[in-house]
């Protein structure tokens, strides 16, 4: 999340120039935020004239709730908490909502990181050990790394995760947003942003890890 | 120290690879994270494990997500603040 305070001496600073209407204070916030807007916002809904909507109706509800906004998180963690409620809002009518189950934690042993076979049993040489050790391909040469293909899986496996998952990762992973934003934004506690983030994190490793070995026979 | 203390404290990989992510977020506490750190010292598997973690979200931010504003989009939402500007409550 980008720092929309430039050409304004502060936030306080913009947030003045826009409740006495002034137009580059606004200007300067779209070109801030608009375009990451819009991609938040097709976290929640599939259609982009959806999203379009709900980033429209985002920045007027932003204008019209100016006068009781007191600060207390910043411009634009409020910004995107407002299109993140437009966007579940319709995203409900379109049936592709983020369930709100999906951000209760769950008990972390359902969804291993790893498959239980790969280690071995409590009756075994090592317990909990790894069995064979993963496939080294993290130091792999960039080029390959960053190939093509490798962002086609990586992306392929993001798109399948569930919901509130693949919600957590593109904030965190695509966008760069830091973790406290996140909660913020989304309303979780830290530790459902990070076992959602380690759930999401571990299946697209996974992909990956498929992937290199496939490669390799 | 003994084998047998050493033994008793150490974490299987199957607990590290549930923990990577609290570690590479520093939120595991103090003795965990020393446990955790310890491991790595006598465990290529898990060293690896963990380096296709960090591997795996910094290739994720590389995906291509460099688009910009429609400019006929910039200017309706120009035109909303307009209206709002000349009737707040609209």
């Amino acid at each position: 999340m980008s720092d929309p305070k430039a050409g304004f001496g502060s936030e306080e600073d913009l947030l003045a120039a826009l409740r006495a209407g002034d137009e580059r204070a606004f200007v300067e916030l779209v070109d801030v935020h608009a375009a990451g807007m819009r991609r938040f916002a097709l976290r929640f809904v599939r259609e982009p004239a959806v999203a379009d909507d709900v980033v429209q109706d985002a920045w007027l509800a932003m204008l019209r709730g100016l006068d009781r906004f007191e600060g207390r998180s910043s411009l634009a963690t409020w910004l995107f908490q407002i299109v993140s409620n437009i966007a579940k809002t319709k995203a409900v009518r379109e049936a592709r909502t983020v369930p709100v189950s999906a951000f209760e934690s769950e008990p972390a042993g359902d969804e291993p990181a790893v498959a239980a076979d790969r280690f071995f049993g409590p009756d075994g040489t090592h317990p909990g050990g790894w069995l064979t050790f993963p496939l080294a391909w993290s130091e792999r040469p960039e080029v390959k790394l960053e190939a093509a293909e490798t962002r086609a899986v990586i992306s392929a496996a993001i798109d399948v995760l569930p919901p509130a998952q693949r919600l957590v990762i593109s904030l965190r992973d695509v966008e760069g947003w830091p973790a406290t934003e996140v909660c913020n934004v989304l309303e979780i506690s830290e530790t459902n942003q990070r076992v959602l983030l380690h759930r999401a994190r571990s299946k697209v490793r996974g992909a990956l890890e498929r992937y290199f070995e496939d490669e390799r026979r | 120290m003994k084998g047998g203390e050493v033994m008793s404290d150490e974490m299987s990989c199957q607990t590290m690879v549930e923990l990577v992510t609290a570690y590479l977020e520093d939120d595991l506490p103090a003795s965990e994270r020393d446990r955790f750190e310890r491991h790595l010292t006598v465990c290529p598997g898990c060293v690896e494990y963990l380096a296709q973690m960090r591997v795996t979200a910094r290739l994720s931010g590389q995906r291509l997500r460099e688009d910009t504003l429609d400019p006929e989009y910039r200017h309706e939402l120009l035109s909303v603040f307009r209206s709002w500007r000349n009737d707040p409550r609209g």
